[in-house]
């Protein structure tokens, strides 16, 4: 057995760099998608929690994936929820869908089913009415991409 | 035409928090996707759903191309009176679709 230490570095550097390529995704969001949330929220400083993101972990099909955002929230004039916005950073537009809702929704609680074109991270942004803005993040695993051909 | 299908619990409780369920049929066309000759697809979406509760907003989702065809939407209202909801979906190529439905309030 040979122990040649230019290898042993080779190696060591290399389990580094895939260390590196693992956990980049999950913290570079990409800036598209953060220009895009800019856009709609504004400067407003977004605290991650109090949102709950409801997305299966896995998806056989990327055209229709079914989501759920939630807050627990009085929904009552002076303390409720006023939108809630979702947005992807691999879709070819990072803008998902903005709903709209007030003390007459009672409870803040939406779904719909979205398209996923990519394995990645969907982020949901609730704003309230006390003018804080609260996020989520779920990761989807996509096995059969939104289609970008003719069927 | 589009087809419409709306869930509404025909009766509830005077501050009931009732679930709504609204489905449309639309291709709901994204505008990325390209033929088999490589021309690209005109965007062909639903872009605006409104709900009205006897004439009072209650809902709005404004949608975009990541939104899977035959947009299903599932949100809630507080039964307040008796009366109608209202749901209406806008979107390109002048789509424009209204339906409406009946709760009664005890």
């Amino acid at each position: 057995m040979t122990h040649d230490p230019s290898r042993r570095d080779f190696l060591r550097a290399a389990a580094g760099l895939t260390v590196l390529v693992a956990v980049r995704p999950a913290e570079a969001t990409p800036a598209a998608m953060q220009d895009a949330i800019r856009a709609v929220i504004g400067t407003a400083p977004v605290t991650k929690g109090r949102v709950k993101l409801e997305l299966p972990p896995l998806s056989e099909n990327g055209n229709a994936v079914p989501l759920t955002v939630s807050l627990e929230s009085a929904m009552t004039p002076a303390e409720h929820v006023r939108a809630i916005h979702v947005f992807t950073e691999k879709n070819p537009q990072p803008e998902v869908v903005s709903f709209r809702l007030g003390p007459r929704a009672g409870r803040a609680r939406v779904s719909t089913r979205i398209r996923l074109a990519d394995t990645q991270t969907v982020t949901a942004i609730a704003e309230l009415s006390d003018g804080t803005f609260w996020s989520a993040e779920a990761a989807v695993v996509v096995t059969l991409a939104a289609c970008l051909e003719e069927t | 035409m589009a087809e419409t299908l709306i869930s509404v619990p025909p009766r509830a409780r005077r501050g009931d928090i009732v679930e709504i369920k609204t489905l449309v049929s639309h291709v709901m066309e994204t505008g990325y996707r390209r033929s088999q000759l490589g021309e690209r697809i005109p965007r062909d979406i639903i872009r605006l759903f409104v709900c009205t509760y006897n004439g009072t907003e209650v809902f709005r989702a404004e949608l975009h191309p990541a939104i899977a065809a035959n947009p299903f939407i599932t949100f809630s209202t507080v039964a307040t009176e008796s009366g109608t909801l209202a749901f209406h979906w806008t979107g390109d190529n002048g789509f424009s679709v209204r339906e409406t439905a009946e709760i009664r309030v005890d």
